[in-house]
């Protein structure tokens, strides 16, 4: 069993990260290969969208890890909002660019998918606004770290940012859903088929195991990097009382 | 056609199946080498301070308002 | 009480006064919206077309132009201190603050708005709908982008940080507060989107002075 209490120590978190980082790493090779294997040689191509589909294995995980991440997010900005842990504003921190990263992936691999299936690279679909007001919400994450010298100040002040911004997000879905059934232009078809075939299914699920697994590789990597960042901080700080 | 170039091809949509795998690979590989970089920065500089407190862990990252 | 009245009375007389904040701001929401037909032309049908659109993404702009001085004036001469150590909890402060933002800056665009209809050529029925409309959303404006102020408020030159940060989060109120017009427009029932307005402000109202308040107080310790 993991000790969650004493993972919420920085130091004693650095020795559990490093110990599960090689086969977090490891496990995600496997699995992107495996997922890559399966995306391009095993499944077939779709009766209608033929090997254009092929770009979904990259897409939809990324548009999964997206939305996982700003709730990692989310969930990290109120642990330490309320415990107050220290790790937990750092996980936040860390998880945001990796969450840009994703959604401009998604955002992306949809121009590339939208520009055969829908003859232009882009709609302003549902799905897609969603991701490019999530991407900005991101930016603005980030940006308000970036614009906050103060580290405690910045910690607290982008956590509200992240919770103001989950409490929208099903708010900005809604209305832009809502939007899009109004003007949705009649020739559009559909991304989403009837229901999703085992055969894409099973390449799909592995490439989304590979993506959350480099989400962690990545995010225990950040991590570590910001924490001995704040050790640093701390330390010099310290140094200059004394 | 060869079964390599046929698999190139994409049935037509190479143009968009190569680049959106493509396109991942970078952003992703980009992203987990600046992460690594930048780990590898901060470690340096961390090992670069002078620790005069070489038993007190400075690692509680204690709130300092 | 008589405090939560008086931040409102001083604030908004701030803003009157100076030939300040209110002047600005309406003559840049007319402005925007006047750029549009020298823009796309001055057909009428285009113009009907556009107006709700025009009109609020020219609102969401006015309302955010002003934001960045919300706290900051405050903030920087010691008043919000004092202000967080009146009797009168912070939420409400924010509260005030906020009712006189819009006071001073979205009911005067408000008032505006059926001149902007005119201008754009919007039919009659639509009138109606784009006051009510204006009248439910521009409140919301003022809630949440203060949330945006309280979190830039001891950043310099955060203006533009500010706009990132409160801009997405303006959306549903822009796409509901056209929706309403259009509707109306159409010469649908347009009762739906402006209940969903209200809805926002509702939601808004108690949670907005609460996230406020708390980013308030970081900057205050």
């Amino acid at each position: 069993m993991v000790n969650w209490h004493r993972l919420a120590n920085p130091t004693s978190f650095l020795k559990w990260s490093r110990r599960v980082l090689p086969w977090a790493s490891v496990t995600t090779v496997i699995l992107l290969a495996a997922g890559l294997y399966l995306s391009l040689f095993v499944a077939p191509p779709d009766y209608q969208q033929g090997e254009t589909v092929r770009i979904m294995f990259v897409h939809v995980p990324s548009a999964w890890m997206a939305l996982f991440t700003y709730a990692v997010m989310a969930g990290a900005s109120a642990t330490g909002l309320i415990w107050k842990s220290p790790l937990s504003h750092l996980t936040a921190k860390a998880a945001a660019p990796i969450g840009a990263s994703f959604t401009l992936l998604a955002l992306v691999t949809g121009a590339l998918w939208g520009q055969p299936m829908w003859g232009t690279w882009w709609v302003w679909d549902a799905r897609l606004t969603s991701v490019l007001i999530l991407f900005f919400l991101y930016l603005g994450y980030i940006a308000l770290w970036e614009a906050i010298d103060d580290y405690t100040r910045a910690a607290k002040s982008t956590a509200i940012l992240a919770l103001v911004g989950v409490v929208n997000i099903p708010i900005i879905k809604f209305s832009v859903d809502w939007w899009n059934t109004l003007h949705q232009p009649a020739s559009v078809l559909r991304m989403d088929g009837p229901s999703i075939h085992p055969s894409l299914l099973v390449p799909l699920l592995v490439m989304g195991g590979a993506f959350t697994g480099y989400f962690i590789v990545v995010l225990l990597i950040r991590l570590e990097r910001e924490i001995l960042a704040r050790q640093a901080q701390v330390l010099r700080r310290a140094q200059l009382r004394s | 056609m060869e079964p390599v170039s046929e698999f190139l091809h994409m049935g037509g949509y190479a143009l968009f199946v190569w680049p959106a795998f493509a396109v991942a690979a970078v952003v992703l590989t980009v992203l987990l080498v600046w992460s690594i970089r930048d780990l590898r920065r901060e470690r340096d500089l961390l090992e670069s301070l002078p620790r005069r407190r070489s038993k007190a862990q400075p690692a509680e990252a204690e709130d300092d308002s | 009480m008589t405090t939560f009245l008086q931040i409102v009375a001083r604030d908004v007389r701030l803003a009157f006064r100076q030939g300040g904040a209110t002047m600005l701001v309406v003559v840049f929401f007319v402005l925007a919206v006047a750029l549009f037909p020298l823009g796309v032309g001055p057909e009428t049908a285009v113009l009907r077309r556009i107006a709700p659109g025009v009109i609020w993404v020219a609102a969401l702009l006015a309302a955010m132009l002003s934001l960045d001085r919300l706290f900051q004036v405050d903030f920087e001469d010691g008043s919000l201190d004092q202000l967080a150590l009146a009797p009168l909890p912070l939420e409400l402060v924010a509260a005030a603050k906020c009712l006189a933002h819009w006071l001073s800056t979205g009911l005067p665009l408000v008032v505006i708005s059926p001149l902007l209809g005119v201008l754009l050529e919007l039919n009659g029925e639509a009138h109606a709908a784009l006051l009510l409309a204006m009248a439910a959303g521009t409140p919301a404006l003022s809630l949440v982008g203060g949330i945006g102020a309280a979190l830039t408020v001891s950043i310099r030159r955060g203006g533009v940080l500010l706009s990132l940060l409160v801009l997405p989060l303006y959306i549903p109120v822009l796409i509901f507060g056209t929706g309403a017009i259009d509707a109306a427009a159409m010469g649908l029932e347009g009762g739906a989107h402006l209940l969903v307005l209200a809805a926002l402000l509702a939601a808004a109202l108690p949670l907005a002075p609460w996230a406020i308040a708390g980013a308030l107080r970081l900057n205050l310790e």
